[in-house]
């Protein structure tokens, strides 16, 4: 990547995932490979494998407001307030004009429809009870505009709708508006509600993608022989990103440094995912950052646990990482399911302490290794202790044929 | 319903948008949204309210009559009668 473009950094991770309501029991977790995906019962649908977070809710902002905004912005609130206080970096420190709230979303609107549109069964469909409330809330910048009313930020905000590559693309988004000098700070990540919706429940069934096991913590199952499918979590993950010199004049703890990333597209199918693509991506974002796929410690994959999705990723990281790759592979859906829009930033922020403790964290759920995604060095159920890790690479794609690669860096 | 049964459906549904909604010093001939954490589309939320429990619907032009609690019973008492 350009030397001469300013470096940005994380500085401050607020997250919220099935199993955990900040970074350091989340990686506790991941190192153990602790599940806590529980069986959800939804309207309509049924009994489904699905994540659900539990986070202190009225941490940052009143019910009231919890009421009145969605849930995606109740954890947008959580996860932003909460990467503010892990920067250690009070919101005056930097114009308020001048930080911007870049939010990934795979979809938003989806839960708040369905809600109302069974509010009004109970009244005939008579649209005099639909709600007053359903365009604030149904707007695509609802979770990123909740967050700027929270917080009192006036600089801009909005939205990045990528699929399961939102995640991804907000964060560069966000790496792009501070180099472009458009803001001084931003905060960036991905959010999902999705497991408020029946119909992606039912959207993901009817493909014959939804993920099932008789223990919903085993449902979500990459690579292994019998996997079925997605598993659907809520999620959220901020970020606190800085430029490097603005974050080492007030001596932030620095997670690491952004120095690659890609996005593209297939062109060419609804669902499907397509490795020739995606491999050119890995490709695109090394290139960036001026590395070569020896120089990746961590490859933490997008892989869903889907027969053609995990095929298709592995052959893709089997054509730039070789049949020899000390690159070592990692799977996080395994533990935490699929977080949608949520999904790139959550799992990268899990992977980040391994450039502290040098531990890669393991997948689980694979007894059985499918021998077409079969790689060098994939790590199952325990820990792998490297002798330093310096560099993650983070993959997340997405429907319709969107891919999207960032690449960080230890910071030394 | 009695006048006081109205203030009490009136302040039942507030407290449903806001349970931290302190009445204690509640004055009913002062505006609500002076004296509590209210504003236009909690109004709103109060109409819904009265239309999905009483099946009453409030035109817009009315909205003002409930502007306090006093004003509320007075508005509504007529309409509630038989309720």
């Amino acid at each position: 990547m350009n030397t001469q473009l300013p470096r940005i950094v994380i500085t401050g991770v607020g997250l919220a995932s099935p199993n955990a309501d900040n970074l350091k029991t989340y990686r506790e977790k991941l190192l153990a490979g602790v599940s806590e995906i529980t069986e959800l019962d939804l309207r309509y649908f049924g009994k489904a494998p699905a994540g659900i977070c539990k986070f202190n809710e009225t941490k940052y902002r009143k019910k009231k407001e919890n009421k009145r905004g969605t849930r995606a912005g109740c954890l947008g609130v959580y996860c932003a307030n909460e990467a503010l206080v892990d920067a250690k970096l009070p919101i005056e420190h930097y114009k308020k004009s001048r930080i911007g709230v870049y939010i990934g979303l795979t979809e938003h609107g989806t839960v708040e429809t369905e809600n109302e549109v069974y509010n009004i069964s109970q009244y005939d469909h008579n649209v005099d009870y639909w709600t007053h409330h359903h365009n604030p809330r149904t707007v695509l910048n609802n979770p990123a505009g909740e967050i700027t009313m929270n917080l009192g930020i006036t600089g801009p905000h909005y939205v990045i709708g990528a699929a399961c590559a939102a995640g991804n693309a907000s964060l560069i988004q966000g790496v792009q508006m501070m180099r472009l000098g458009e803001v001084d700070m931003a905060l960036t990540g991905g959010i999902s509600e999705s497991t408020g919706s029946f119909g992606i429940f039912a959207s993901f069934q009817a493909q014959g993608a939804l993920g099932a096991a008789s223990d919903p913590r085993e449902a979500c199952r990459p690579f292994d022989n019998s996997r079925n499918g997605i598993v659907v979590s809520e999620g959220a993950c901020i970020y606190v990103l800085e430029r490097l010199e603005s974050a080492l004049e007030r001596g932030a703890k620095i997670y690491a440094e952004i120095v690659g990333y890609a996005m593209n597209s297939d062109a060419r199918d609804y669902v499907l995912p397509f490795h020739e693509r995606q491999a050119e991506c890995m490709a695109l974002a090394l290139e960036r950052a001026g590395l070569e796929p020896e120089d990746i410690d961590i490859l933490n994959t997008h892989a869903t646990g889907t027969k053609q999705g995990d095929i298709e990723e592995c052959k893709a990281i089997r054509q730039i990482f070789g049949e020899k790759s000390s690159t070592h592979i990692n799977n996080t859906k395994s533990i935490i399911g699929h977080a949608m829009g949520a999904a790139g930033v959550l799992e990268l922020a899990g992977n980040l302490p391994a450039f502290e403790d040098n531990l890669v964290h393991p997948s689980i759920n694979c007894n059985d290794l499918d021998p077409e995604c079969k790689l060098n060095n994939m790590v199952f159920d325990t820990p792998v202790e490297m002798d330093g890790i310096t560099t993650i690479l983070n993959n997340s794609f997405g429907m319709v044929g969107i891919n999207s690669v960032i690449i960080v860096k230890k910071y030394q | 319903m009695t006048r006081n049964a109205i203030k009490d459906l009136i302040l039942e549904i507030i407290e449903d948008i806001d349970e931290d909604a302190d009445f204690d010093t509640l004055q009913a001939d002062k505006p609500l949204r002076d004296q509590l954490d209210l504003d236009s589309m909690d109004f709103l939320d109060i109409v819904m309210e009265l239309r999905k429990r009483h099946k009453l619907q409030i035109p817009e032009e009315d909205y003002p009559e409930l502007a306090t609690l006093d004003s509320c019973v007075n508005y509504l008492e007529p309409l509630l009668a038989d309720a």
